[in-house]
């Protein structure tokens, strides 16, 4: 069995991102597994401008930016296969993976960062009755149809969920000749970044419907039309709004879900509201030496926050390498510190050190990490979280136990926009014995 | 005098603007709660201009179509010119990020670029 310091599982921009800077910060052993035939994951199909701002300070396109990561990739010489799909990792992290070159084959990490995105939910999961006819799509499956094989799905379009691919399939379906009648969304605001609504349907004169949803697809073999109503503040279809819309395809950009199934299989522990992994302070899962980042950990808007969240799990995953290694090898140099001696200092006790719990509450859905170590916290910390409503002239405040330490004016937070709040190690070790830090919004 | 609402995109608070307009001369901005929507008020009115991406078709190379953008933001009015070009343009692999797949598209001076290497087959 082959093995690796670093296996990370994906290639996208989360897996390039974490294997660059795990390279940078001293492991040489890497690989990464891609189950596509190129690196770069959903950024290849997402050929609109936006990308990038805040990492390089200019406006790129997804296979640009992508490009930038991958050639990085290349020039430190980081090992990498693609075309091969991870099956299951054992909890001590033996990865089972296959493709058609090696067959089925394992390999021993000492540490795994999982990168492996997303998916978008599909109608499955949303209870909409009529036939099954052909014509309905998610947003991506159509986007990579059209930008990556040439194909177009139809010609007369209604999108249902006004999520960021959605907005972006709109105008990309009516460049290319679609025409796209409407968008509907069940909730009273947009789930998208508001310069995707200006840009994306107000330029072409596309109608966002607000409080509405698809309650009927009319259509046997191929979608012939759609019903949509408006619905109440508990979402349901109020009787009398129905209005019919022809079409021959109806795209759904109504969410994406982390890919788990792997990290399920060897024990990771997910955290229901994200449906990721539940990491601490280093984006480490309950499984020592697995780490998470990107859209597998909680579903971003923004490809530079993977990039950044990404950067922080490879140096993590490195550090853990290095002490593991370093562990190792003193026991063959038996001048040097034994093993034990050495673990102490570099991983103080699990039992003696108390983690310190980050509670979301009070409009704020989740947060990651979901715990710190305060002896394994860089100098800053970036906690990430989502509001679930959208709250105008409020606060975000942070309560470390029951003070109250940070509290950020905010005009507006909103569910489509992933917030973040920066934590300080001098901070937090002002407060011995920390057991939570509560984040919440307050109105004004 | 004309009036026209927009949405300001340059924060996720999405200020309701409001231009006021004497013929080509922006009269008065309204609804914005810093500069920054002022001068996006101002630009969308009087010279809106975008980038505007698509793919178009390659032959020989490992896929089949290749991503493309306007270098520089043109015209919102020429949208629509532009992509009508594109239409029936193929190229052959290898194609580079940055190279020229159309010179000055559609008389807007701005040439459109690959965003994808695309190696040989």
């Amino acid at each position: 069995m082959k093995n690796y310091d670093i296996v990370i599982v994906g290639g996208g921009p989360a897996g390039l991102a974490a294997a660059v800077s795990a390279k940078q910060n001293g492991v040489d052993s890497i690989l990464i597994l891609e189950r596509d035939k190129e690196l770069g994951g959903i950024l290849n199909q997402c050929i609109h401008n936006g990308f990038g701002l805040h990492t390089f300070k200019e406006e790129l396109t997804g296979p640009e930016y992508a490009e930038r990561f991958i050639r990085q990739v290349q020039d430190l010489g980081i090992e990498f296969k693609l075309n091969t799909m991870v099956m299951e990792i054992s909890e001590n992290r033996v990865v089972t993976a296959m493709n058609r070159e090696d067959g089925l084959f394992d390999l021993q990490a000492k540490a795994v960062i999982l990168a492996m995105g997303c998916r978008e939910r599909a109608r499955g999961a949303l209870n909409i009755p009529g036939y099954r006819p052909a014509g309905i799509y998610s947003a991506g499956t159509a986007q990579r149809l059209v930008n990556m094989e040439g194909y177009m799905p139809g010609r007369e379009v209604v999108i249902l969920g006004s999520g960021d691919i959605g907005l972006i399939m709109a105008r990309r379906m009516t460049l290319e000749g679609a025409k796209v009648k409407v968008v509907a969304e069940l909730m009273p605001y947009s789930g998208g970044l508001k310069r995707n609504i200006v840009q994306c349907l107000d330029d072409y004169g596309i109608p966002l419907k607000l409080s509405h949803t698809v309650v009927d697809i009319k259509g046997k073999e191929r979608v012939e039309g759609v019903t949509l109503a408006q619905v109440d503040e508990n979402s349901r279809p109020i009787p009398g709004t129905e209005e019919f819309y022809s079409c021959d395809t109806l795209l759904l950009s109504v969410g994406l879900i982390p890919e788990n199934e792997i990290s399920r299989g060897m024990g990771v522990e997910i955290n229901p509201v994200t449906s990721g992994p539940k990491v601490n302070e280093s984006l480490e899962t309950n499984m020592e030496g697995v780490f998470a980042c990107g859209n597998v950990l909680h579903v971003h808007d923004l490809v530079d926050f993977v990039s950044e969240e990404a950067a922080a799990a490879g140096r993590n995953a490195a550090a853990y390498v290095k002490t593991v290694s370093l562990g190792t090898e003193s026991t063959r140099q038996s001048d040097r510190k034994t093993d034990e001696e050495y673990l102490a200092e570099r991983i103080p006790d699990k039992a003696a050190e108390q983690e310190i719990c980050l509670i979301p509450t009070s409009g704020v859905r989740y947060t990651v990490p979901s715990t710190i170590r305060v002896s394994h916290m860089d100098e800053h910390l970036t906690v990430r979280f989502r509001v679930g409503n959208v709250y105008k002239n409020c606060y975000v405040s942070a309560y470390f136990d029951e003070k109250r330490v940070i509290h950020r004016k905010r005009q507006v937070v909103a569910p489509g926009e992933m917030e973040e709040l920066k934590l300080t190690k001098e901070q937090i070790l002002q407060y011995p014995n920390l057991k939570t830090i509560t984040i919440k919004i307050e109105e004004a | 005098m004309e009036v026209k609402n927009l949405i300001c995109i340059n924060c996720p608070m999405g200020c309701a603007l409001t231009v006021e307009m004497e013929g080509n001369e922006v009269v008065k901005i309204s609804g914005n709660t810093c500069p920054r929507g002022e001068a996006y008020g101002r630009k969308e009115v009087t010279d809106p201009t975008r980038i505007v991406t698509s793919t178009v078709k390659v032959t020989g190379g490992k896929a089949e179509m290749v991503s493309v953008k306007t270098k520089q933001d043109i015209p919102k009015g020429k949208i629509s010119e532009c992509i009508k070009a594109l239409k029936d343009v193929e190229v052959q692999a290898p194609v580079y990020i940055g190279d020229v797949i159309v010179a000055d598209i559609a008389g807007t001076g701005v040439d459109i670029v690959a965003t994808k290497n695309i190696e040989l087959l």
